[in-house]
């Protein structure tokens, strides 16, 4: 991904302010000016939803479907006799494990990803000026423009000379270095709108570095922060090259790897194998109903400045 | 690349002599530590490798330019590419104009904004591998959605078919993806001065001139933003691919990403491989080069103007 032009724009209005151009004042009409309901844009936008919404409702019935009906009833129609047992052969193959791993890996990786990248946005932001800290910001730059899938190959030879394949730290140590461009760049763009009179205050008042870093800029840009975590934490989840490639017993799969191998074995049994597709969304579900708000204000923020 | 626009402040000498040498270098040390490791050692190593032969598992040779010359020999390579380009511009010309369209309407009022926005991101949290297993069980002509409901323009071989084949794959990084870009638009619209607007309201404008003459223009650096990501995006396209039809029918969908897993990691053959990511890795960069480029350098000026 590479954002390289938006760490140049304008230093950002705060977000989440109020949206221009969003609520339309009702003037009085003095010529036939003022349009009525966006037609064209409402279709598309309920054509769209029903193009999102159809694939997903129809995983969601299937999944409860038992496999005889399945060939037997309308796609589209729910069950008629709702069952659990997909979900029980789901849960009980290993899924459990899968789960388990996807969780070590995922907050293993988050957790010290948003660290150092918050600790590297910040020295940017407050060191701007010295040569090193202008490199070590052009090279994570250069890190977005780069299909990172690319270096896979040295990684998997980086990680089997580490003694690492096949265990969760292998994982863990390429996710953790994959996260880093984006999240400083976006990090750096919300340090960069704090205020410098504070940042001035906090050092008339003898605060060092790291005080000013923990007790100023990470309050200030805790929404940042959210936002970075909850899309590194997605983007870990769903990761499917790097398991693929780097591990190997079926004890170390992570779950978008378990529902590809399962997929396989249990190709017949498609309600099965939605139940499993289901099982594996559910997390991220809950995760973005808590975090819905911040995700999506932070990215707009993130991206569209 | 001048990232830091904000001048250095000239701060006065008993400030610089706490904070010089200091700590604020170290505080980034981490970071670059794990990116060299694991990013830069591997950039590196990757056009390395690509002048050796090796199976994965034995011993790593030098080779010279063999591999080079087998690759760029090899007829399948300009396929990929052509493949991966494709992709590309496709997915860019489907997904653009409907992304711009919803982000405009999502801009405005609505009633049911919040279960819009609810439904509308479900897409983009569900992983490539569980996106690309439900279409295939949904697209199955047999059994899926088309054969069930009898709708015989449904009931086609969509993984059997090149072009079919193709357009699935489009398709699904479509549905996956719009909600997000829509998302950028929406930012985008909303940042538009009101005032411009309002003075082509006097001038009488109507709808569509006001779109075409002041939002398309206004929005010329959020295209920007979203084009990138979606184009460097789109070579990053494997997960889904390789689920989905992994690469066939007849490698109508082989994308370069693929070929090196499959030359790499299935046909054992890394020198070849490499010589693939490093031809992505200048495609990747030569890209984001010409995105900037046409971004050019004030992203911003546009957008006060008549603020």
């Amino acid at each position: 991904m590479s954002l390289t032009h938006t760490t140049k724009l304008r230093r950002a209005e705060t977000l989440e302010s109020e949206p221009h151009g969003h609520r339309r004042r009702r003037r009085r009409r003095r010529r036939p000016g003022s349009d009525g309901p966006n037609w064209l844009g409402g279709a598309v936008s309920w054509l769209w939803l029903a193009i999102v919404i159809v694939p997903i409702y129809w995983i969601f019935i299937t999944s409860f479907k038992a496999q005889s009906s399945y060939y037997a009833t309308n796609p589209l129609a729910p069950p008629t006799e709702p069952t659990l047992d997909n979900y029980r052969l789901v849960v009980e193959s290993d899924f459990p494990l899968y789960f388990l791993n996807s969780l070590i890996v995922t907050v293993g990786a988050v957790v010290p990803a948003v660290a150092v990248s918050f600790m590297a946005a910040y020295a940017i932001v407050r060191g701007g000026g010295r040569r090193f800290l202008r490199g070590v910001n052009s090279l994570f730059l250069m890190g977005l423009a780069i299909p990172l899938q690319a270096t896979i190959i040295p990684v998997f030879l980086i990680i089997i000379r580490l003694r690492l394949y096949d265990s969760l730290l292998g994982l863990v140590l390429p996710s953790i270095a994959f996260a880093i461009p984006l999240s400083v760049l976006i990090l750096a763009n919300f340090i960069r709108d704090v205020p410098k009179e504070l940042f001035e205050s906090m050092r008339l008042d003898g605060a060092g570095e790291i005080a000013t870093l923990w007790r100023l800029a990470l309050p200030l840009t805790m929404p940042a922060v959210v936002t970075v975590t909850i899309y590194n934490a997605l983007t870990i989840w769903n990761g499917f090259l790097l398991p693929l490639v780097l591990t190997q017993s079926p004890d170390k799969r992570t779950l978008p790897l378990a529902l590809w191998s399962f997929q396989g074995q249990y190709s017949v049994n498609v309600p099965a194998v939605l139940a499993s597709v289901v099982l594996t969304t559910i997390p991220i579900l809950a995760m973005y109903v808590i975090g819905r708000r911040q995700l999506l204000s932070g990215l707009t923020a993130g991206f569209s400045k | 690349m001048s990232a830091l626009a904000t001048p250095v402040r000239r701060t006065p000498p008993a400030a610089t002599r706490r904070t010089r040498g200091g700590v604020l270098p170290w505080l980034a040390v981490p970071a670059l530590a794990l990116f060299v490791a694991f990013g830069v050692i591997p950039l590196v190593g990757v056009l390395f490798l690509s002048f050796t032969s090796w199976d994965g598992l034995g011993e790593i040779q030098m080779s010279g330019l063999t591999s080079w010359r087998a690759v760029l020999g090899d007829p399948g390579l300009m396929h990929a590419l052509w493949v991966t380009l494709l992709v590309m511009v496709v997915s860019w010309a489907v997904q653009t104009p409907a992304s711009i369209l919803l982000g405009v309407f999502l801009a405005g009022r609505q009633r049911y904004r919040a279960v819009l926005a609810v439904l509308y991101f479900i897409p983009l949290l569900l992983s490539q591998a569980a996106i690309a297993i439900a279409y295939k069980a949904l697209l199955d002509p047999n059994f899926g959605l088309g054969a069930g409901l009898g709708v015989d323009l449904l009931i086609q071989d969509w993984l059997g078919e090149p072009v079919l084949a193709f357009s699935v794959v489009i398709f699904v990084v479509s549905w996956q993806f719009i909600p997000f870009h829509s998302l950028i638009y929406q930012g985008g619209v909303r940042q538009i001065p009101r005032s411009l607007y309002e003075a082509a309201e006097i001038d009488g404008a109507g709808r569509v001139r006001k779109f075409f003459s002041i939002t398309l223009p206004q929005l010329k650096y959020t295209i920007i933003t979203s084009s990138t990501l979606m184009v460097v995006g789109s070579l990053t396209f494997f997960d889904l691919i390789f689920v989905l039809t992994a690469g066939g029918p007849a490698d109508a969908t082989r994308v370069l990403a693929l070929d090196m897993y499959k030359r790499g990691f299935q046909a054992s053959l890394m020198g070849p491989a490499s010589v693939i990511a490093v031809i992505l890795v200048l495609v990747g960069l030569a890209l984001a080069l010409l995105l900037r480029r046409l971004g050019g350098r004030d992203a911003n000026a546009s957008q006060l103007e008549g603020a």
